[in-house]
């Protein structure tokens, strides 16, 4: 266009500067947040992402507090803003920096939950302020309304099921047997999509008139996403944080589209198509589709309980002692307890006491061991285990029957037999680390109960399985006293 | 049928950025190792903050008292995503890097 018709254009927008430095930024924003997500996805720039992200965030806070006008209007009510933003950063950051490293995995889930909260905020505010020319023009099916309404459902359902899945990390809900939940699960999600719909198809009324129906739809919508997480076992909620964290993009997406708001748009569904490509990578790394994690049977299903148990063999710490002083190859699988037991430092203080030793001593680590994929390289990175002793236990499998011992701390599924040998069982196919190919296993664990998914592990009943009962912490400290007085 | 068509020409562009953002996510983290499975749903979780965007301009446009609290609170909710969500990612992978023992 010559530069006449580019004036007249821009005349046409009431272009300001300020609109355009808000657009500017808000690109800018989004190339972060893209670079961001890029630089997490490898081990040495990750930590670089995040902050780039994080960057893009405040950049476009900040932009918008300056120059973002609706209808010509600057914000207002910019004191209540900052004291909102103030509440929300202190509370996040104390929260954020003081949580112990096991809750890490739940405090996702609450943040996630938050942000679906407000995304079904603001679709339950923008409601009554549909425009009038929209209502007039199309009735109610009109975009403004569809995203509002896919806002409120999605943003919702994603705060009550984190909130839920929180519960089931914390160990506060349990995994009721609720069998017939998932099919009336499915009619109830077909029932909330239908109302979307006769809401849509309200044609030319006032917003104001069926706010009621909206209100009504929040409350459906919410109960759905209690009920939807919580036939789900407590084994599975990693996946459906993902699950829900990708929603909760969506959500934030959908209000992108409502106030053309690219940077919300680009940011809601980065995260809403990358967290779904996470899950279905997070289900994989369990050999199981998304679908087997959500309708699946983990928790509710019948383990197959047949088999004679047998006896458990236990072993006392001096044996113990022994034992893994003159073993040359030594492989320890951690898990969950390890991680509550806070028993990372002492078990680095073990590997290097072996290893003065002579022992060849190196960690199996099984991708979902802990509470989320990742939890134990998190963990003993703290404790500064060197990396290249963690392997992952596709590799470290078909070097285990040349291994003396394997020391279990607090892992149960994960090195479950049942997952090769029973068809029967809800983790059937699951990979796990094959410890019982080792010449002898060692079991720390602190009781007989049964691990996380609550099935039996017929590997404690094995001839060359022996126990050692009690808090990891305390079992390891004993056994590193032990070996010092050989 | 023409309703729908007519939807699509209405909103072309913000069609435009939603199809190119999901091939963008999906290429992004195609290649993710597992290691880094939790700090980088812990980063995604960190950015659909950005809903907080939104609630600004609901609150900054916010004329009755009950937007008003509905808009505060959905601040003070999208704040806590946002700075939460990138504290607690920081904190992940700080236990990545080398550092000299604490005890």
């Amino acid at each position: 266009m010559n530069m006449n018709e580019a004036i007249q254009y821009t005349q046409n927008l009431l272009f300001t500067m300020g609109d355009s430095i808000l657009e500017i930024c808000y690109l800018a924003a989004s190339i972060l947040f893209i670079f961001g997500l890029k630089k997490l996805s490898h081990p040495e720039s990750a930590r670089k992402g995040n902050f780039l992200a994080a960057i893009g965030m405040g950049l476009a806070i900040l932009a918008t507090l300056l120059f973002h006008r609706m209808d010509g209007e600057p914000i207002r009510n910019i004191p209540l803003i900052f004291v909102a933003i103030g509440i929300g950063t202190i509370l996040g950051w104390l929260i954020a920096k003081r949580v112990k490293m096991t809750a890490m995995p739940q405090l996702v889930s609450v943040f996630n939950g938050m942000g679906g909260a407000a995304a079904a905020l603001i679709s339950l505010m923008e409601f009554p302020h549909i425009g009038d020319e929209l209502i007039e023009k199309s009735g109610m099916l009109n975009g403004h309304a569809v995203a509002i309404l896919l806002g409120l459902v999605i943003g919702s359902v994603s705060f009550a099921g984190s909130m839920i899945a929180y519960g089931k990390l914390a160990e506060k809900i349990g995994d009721p047997k609720l069998k017939f939940m998932r099919i009336v699960n499915l009619l109830f999600l077909l029932g909330i999509l239908t109302f979307v719909v006769v809401i849509l198809a309200q044609g030319h009324v006032k917003p104001t008139e069926i706010t009621w129906m909206v209100y009504l739809l929040l409350g459906f919508s919410l109960i759905y996403g209690v009920t939807f997480v919580m036939p789900i076992g407590g084994a599975d909620m990693p996946v459906v944080i993902s699950l829900l964290n990708s929603f909760t993009g969506v959500a934030a997406a959908m209000g992108g589209f409502l106030y053309h708001n690219q940077v919300m748009l680009t940011g809601g569904i980065l995260v809403g198509s990358a967290g779904t490509i996470l899950t279905v990578l997070m289900c994989r790394a369990m050999n199981r589709s998304l679908l087997n994690v959500i309708i699946g049977a983990f928790g509710g299903g019948g383990a197959s309980v047949d088999k004679e148990a047998g006896t458990v063999r236990e072993i006392s710490v001096s044996d113990a002692a022994i034992l893994l002083s003159y073993s040359q190859k030594v492989v320890i699988v951690p898990g969950y307890g390890l991680a509550v037991a806070q028993a990372q430092h002492i078990c680095h203080e073990l590997e290097k006491l072996l290893e003065d030793k002579g022992v060849d001593l190196r960690y199996a680590i099984h991708p979902v061991a802990g509470r989320m994929p990742g939890h134990m390289n998190v963990l003993l990175a703290e404790a500064d285990v060197s990396y290249d002793k963690l392997i992952e236990s596709d590799d470290i499998n078909s070097d285990l029957p040349n291994v003396d011992v394997v020391v279990v701390i607090g892992a149960n599924d994960v090195v479950n037999p049942a997952a090769i040998d029973d068809p029967s069982s809800p983790i059937y196919g699951m990979p796990v680390v094959r410890v019982w190919e080792a010449k002898s296993v060692i079991v720390m664990k602190r009781g007989m109960g049964k691990g996380y998914a609550a099935i039996e592990n017929f590997l404690f009943y094995n001839n060359n399985t022996r126990m050692l009962f009690g808090n990891a912490k305390d079992s390891i400290q004993k056994l590193i006293g032990e070996i010092k007085n050989l | 049928m023409e309703a729908i068509l007519e939807f699509i020409f209405i909103h072309k562009e913000a069609i435009f950025i939603i199809a190119l953002s999901i091939l963008l996510g999906i290429e992004v983290i195609s290649h993710v190792p597992a290691v880094l499975h939790t700090p980088l749903m812990s980063g995604a979780n960190a950015i659909h903050g950005v809903v907080i965007i939104g609630a600004i301009i609901v609150l900054g446009h916010a004329g009755t008292l009950t937007a008003q609290i509905l808009g505060f609170l959905a601040v003070v909710l999208g704040t806590l995503n946002v700075v939460g969500g990138f504290v607690v990612t920081d904190r992940m992978l700080d236990m990545f890097k080398k550092k000299p023992k604490k005890n």
